[in-house]
């Protein structure tokens, strides 16, 4: 019988064993083992990781899909779950360029070999910024809760000031990544909202406001969904008090919906996620950031911003970075903030998606989003006892369903829409106790009727069942 | 048949070159990408428009400016983007050091594409995602085998991310000492990335850099004056840029303890290092992999990603929530830590990517993450070995002990022809090289930085040899050559006097370009 050769592994092609033997003696070692002799015994670990041995492709195939059969999906399951991940439509010309290899493996490359990628990320940067309407949008940073961060200490910055006020109605998930990243030298506080409406308390936003405030950060639409009304007095107010305005958006509403830099706003963010990416159990969140063409603001941006350029050949397009002493990349400790990868793909992808819909895109999905929540609103409470939306404003994508006379908790409902194979709303419960026994549901383009009708049926079924 | 000549080493290569508009510019009014659902007549009926409920102060009064555009062509104008550029798949990617940029196999796009795990709501109740929730705790089990740490959250979003969590989880146990205020300095070397001093800053720590001895190891010395009680914690990698592994690491760990800061290991790029040596045994009490690099997730033009951050025990109750636990036969979230520092990223972290990083893991088994090690140090001593053969060329410090990556320089080049390292660095795109020089400030002087990973074939290192000594020779008889590059790349140099450090004249956006270029054209009429 033959002896069973090492087979190279398919990943590593230096492990075949003759070439490996050639390229140590051209370097003048007889063992790889030499290479190491660097390392202290003591530090060298001589056991075996307890990690399986090594599976073949597709045995590997079958192995992770099994683990994976174990999930249940959204395309299984009717989804009403948003609170800061939505489930949006995907186009398919989305998916093809993102899976593009060019695009999956590029990294850092510069802008001669990588010019692609360069035009890709500046024509995100122009198409974010005709939805926002404003000059500057960065290369995008983690998610919402990152470019909230650090559009509030870009407002610490410009204004040299430490305090910040933020809504009560903000997501609570958000609020831990903004108090974390902004101590412990900034202090964050939060501001009430009207009981009935969820909309701003401007008494207590004026009563907070000091000569320290360096911002004022809210959210359209917020949160629990509904829509802030009272922008432009919000940064009248910030305004008037030397405080930058911060407004963080949901980007599938600016179809329809005026971009914040219209009420008042100077930074606005938010997560672009709804354009064209998909949920990735969260993995799908990503951040922009956007600003006037003011030096005062650009200066202060800690992520790459890509500008364009002529080349030495007349009617080139060549592009590079802007203002790049900014960043830590170039100034370490002193630059602004940290830069480093983020979600670049994500932004190539939220340019493919701007320009597939256009304006018209844009408008007919927010109309779409609204229709549609509007009837899943109008259906739901119209249950006995089930009142929605427990606020009266207006609602975009997201409303906030009070099930607290049902004699039912969120708990208790959601696992009876979990046994029919429905993911109702987020429990609010417990970070909002003060809405009692509420959730936030999310309906979206995608919901046909049918979907949300039988959500209704469920509801009524669970409610009425003893 | 006329044998065809291919003796040359290096490759006569163009990039494509589309010379595409900008997306703006092929609007057609009318045009359109996508359909999208649409709303029943029943819903129309029952809510009208929609758009009555809105307060006539939010309706949006002027359409954005969106390019429209048919379907084919956006797609066409994104693949040909897609053609003016590299990327680790298509392209040798050695000359991108300390980026890791190894192969990342296409069976685990395949695993991470399935609607089991793109289509999953963050929110999902957890009895419906026990697949992604497993395959996560046991990515954990095998990073805590790689380390000898003993439990590891996903949530950062990077390796810059994790150093910030390390950085908050550093300051939170100083607090939870009563030491908080006290200890408010944080030691780094300059041949670490840049995100370790200007993370630690983020969080209030006045940074001490060390720089390096004759040697190129960081300064014991230095460090022994530096510590105090004023010292938080000490952040390193090892090797650092230069490739160099610093093997009084644990006599580092150990001052820094006797001074009561904490450890924490910059491991974003652990490729030399898999079943060689182990956070744990050289003192460190935290580290992180960046599962881009060493784990082959790919990197995506720069994320989406995930920095996996290990702690030792004592550290878990600072760790962001959630994180994941088995309890029986079940996996849970759980975020009830004592001392947690809240939150970093939404939701769970990038999930994805913790999937391809086990089906790597999974793809190798515990031979193979050897023979990654192995490997990318036998390449990575290959490409040292005949680098420094180069005229012109050398690798400042101690001589020979590199592991994965090696620091360069050109100096003696640059002083004899006056090509510099950016010189290089663009002439080599003309050969389908990537290069990169080093973070500044420059320490190294005419820095290039050279990462061969285990992907790289014999054959592939002996090229990359080649198109550096064809530019270096050039650079000796004919550098204005050098320096005029690029000429096969898909545009040509471009130029940065003024239009990226001039606030009149840089343009983030497209309608920032169309407004300035209308100013300078009212200026000059």
């Amino acid at each position: 019988m033959k002896e069973t050769k090492k087979i190279a592994h398919p990943y590593i092609p230096n492990t075949v064993p003759e070439i490996k033997e050639q390229m140590l003696k051209e370097i003048g070692v007889k063992t790889v083992e030499e290479l190491f002799a660097g390392i202290p015994e003591e530090l060298r670990y001589r056991g075996t990781m307890n990690i399986p041995k090594a599976l073949s492709e597709y045995e590997l195939r079958r192995y992770m899909d099994g683990l994976l059969s174990k999930n249940t999906s959204t395309t299984e399951y009717l989804n009403f779950l948003g609170a800061g991940c939505w489930n949006h439509f995907i186009p398919a010309v989305c998916d093809e360029i993102n899976s593009r290899a060019e695009f999956v493996t590029g990294y850092a490359g510069d802008p001669y070999e990588d010019h692609g990628r360069f035009q890709a990320l500046f024509e995100y940067q122009s198409l974010m910024a005709e939805l926002v309407d404003m000059d500057v949008v960065n290369v995008p940073t983690f998610d919402w809760a990152q470019a909230a961060s650090t559009s509030i200490r870009m407002a610490t910055r410009i204004t040299n000031r430490t305090d910040v006020l933020l809504p009560k109605t903000i997501s609570p998930d958000r609020l831990k990544v903004i108090r974390n990243y902004c101590s412990p030298y900034i202090n964050v506080s939060l501001i009430d909202y009207k009981e009935d409406t969820g909309q701003i308390d401007l008494d207590d936003l004026e009563s907070k406001l000091s000569a320290n405030t360096a911002a004022v950060y809210f959210e359209n639409p917020s949160y629990l969904g509904f829509l802030e009304t009272q922008g432009e007095q919000i940064s009248k107010l910030a305004k008037k008090n030397g405080a930058i305005t911060i407004v963080g958006v949901d980007p599938s509403s600016l179809g329809i919906l005026e971009p914040p830099s219209h009420y008042g706003a100077e930074i606005v963010c938010g997560d672009l996620q709804p354009l064209g990416m998909h949920m990735n159990y969260g993995g799908g969140q990503s951040g922009f950031i956007a600003t006037h063409d003011d030096i005062k603001f650009v200066q202060e941006y800690p992520s790459r911003l890509f500008g364009i350029a002529p080349t030495v050949v007349e009617g080139e397009y060549g592009f590079g970075d802007v203002y790049y002493d900014r960043t830590s990349f170039a100034q370490r400790e002193n630059g602004k903030e940290s830069v480093g990868t983020q979600t670049a793909l994500w932004g190539i992808t939220a340019g493919v998606y701007l320009s597939l819909l256009g304006p018209e895109g844009m408008y007919e999905l927010g109309k779409t989003i609204l229709q549609k929540s509007q009837y899943a609103m109008q259906q739901i409470g119209s249950i006995p006892n089930v009142v929605a939306s427990r606020f009266e404003s207006t609602s975009f994508k997201e409303f906030v369903v009070d099930f607290s006379y049902t004699g039912k908790s969120v708990k208790e409902i959601n696992k009876y829409l979990l046994d029919n194979k429905i993911f109702g709303g987020k429990d609010l419960s417990e970070d909002f106790p003060e809405l009692q026994q509420s959730a936030l549901f999310c309906v979206t383009e995608i919901h046909t009727k049918e979907d949300i009708d039988q959500l209704v049926s469920v509801i009524k079924q669970c409610i009425n069942e003893k | 048949m006329k044998k065809i000549n291919r003796e040359n080493k290096v490759r006569n290569y163009h990039q494509a070159k589309w010379d595409e508009p900008i997306i703006f510019e092929l609007h057609n009014s009318g045009e359109r990408g996508v359909s999208l659902p649409k709303v029943e007549s029943e819903i129309v009926d029952s809510v009208g428009d929609g758009l009555s409920v809105l307060p006539a102060s939010l309706i949006r009064k002027s359409a954005p400016k969106l390019p429209e555009i048919s379907q084919n062509r956006v797609l066409r104008h994104y693949l040909r983007l897609s053609q003016e550029m590299l990327g680790g798949a298509l392209n040798v990617e050695i000359g991108q050091g300390t980026c890791t940029i190894k192969y990342s196999p296409k069976v685990n796009e395949e695993i991470a594409s399935s609607p089991k795990m793109t289509e999953l709501h963050p929110l999902q109740d957890e009895s419906t995602v026990q697949g992604t929730l497993e395959i996560t705790h046991k990515l954990d089990l095998c990073l805590r085998e790689i380390s000898g740490m003993d439990y590891f959250s996903f949530q950062p979003g990077s390796g810059t991310q994790s150093l910030f969590t390390m950085a908050s989880i550093v300051r939170a146990y100083h607090e939870s000492k009563g030491e908080g205020e006290q200890r408010n300095e944080i030691i780094t070397t300059i041949f670490s990335h840049p995100s370790q001093a200007a993370t630690a800053a983020v969080k209030g720590y006045k940074i001490i850099t060390l720089y390096p001895d004759k040697d190129g190891f960081p300064d014991l010395e230095k460090l022994k004056e530096v510590v105090s009680d004023r010292t938080a914690g000490f952040v390193v990698a090892n090797p650092e840029d230069t490739g160099i592994y610093n093997t009084r690491i644990k006599e580092f760990t150990k001052v820094v303890h006797e001074a009561g800061g904490i450890c924490y290991y910059d491991q974003a790029n652990a490729n030399g290092l898999l079943g060689i040596t182990r956070a744990k045994e050289a003192g460190f009490d935290m580290c992180f992999f960046n599962l881009h690099k060493t784990f082959s997730t790919p990197h995506a033009c720069g994320g989406p990603a995930t920095g996996a951050l290990g702690v030792a025990e004592k550290l878990k109750e600072f760790l962001p929530g959630p994180i994941v636990e088995k309890q029986g036969d079940q996996y849970m979230l759980k975020s009830d830590m004592k001392h947690s520092i809240g939150k970093v990223r939404s939701f769970q972290g990038v999930p994805q990517m913790i999937i391809r990083a086990y089906a790597w893991i999974r793809a190798l088994g515990e031979e193979g993450l050897k023979d990654v090690a192995e490997i990318a140090v036998l390449n990575n001593n290959y490409l040292y070995h005949h680098i420094l053969k180069i005229r012109g060329a050398s690798a400042p410090y101690i001589k020979g002990q590199r592991l994965e990556q090696v620091r360069y320089s050109w100096e003696q080049l640059t002083r004899e022809t006056g090509v510099t390292t950016d010189d290089i660095s663009r002439r080599m795109a003309d050969f389908a090289h990537q290069y990169w020089t080093s973070h500044h400030p420059y320490v190294v002087p005419e820095p290039f930085t050279l990462e061969p990973t285990e992907s790289t074939s014999k054959s592939d290192l002996d090229e990359y040899i080649a198109s550096l000594t064809y530019i270096a020779n050039e650079a000796y008889e004919n550098p204005e050559k050098v320096k005029n590059a690029p000429y096969n790349s898909s545009i040509h140099r471009v130029d940065e006097q003024d239009f990226f450090e001039n606030p009149e004249k840089w343009a983030v956006t497209w309608r920032s370009y169309l407004k300035k270029c209308k100013e300078i054209e009212k200026i000059r009429s």
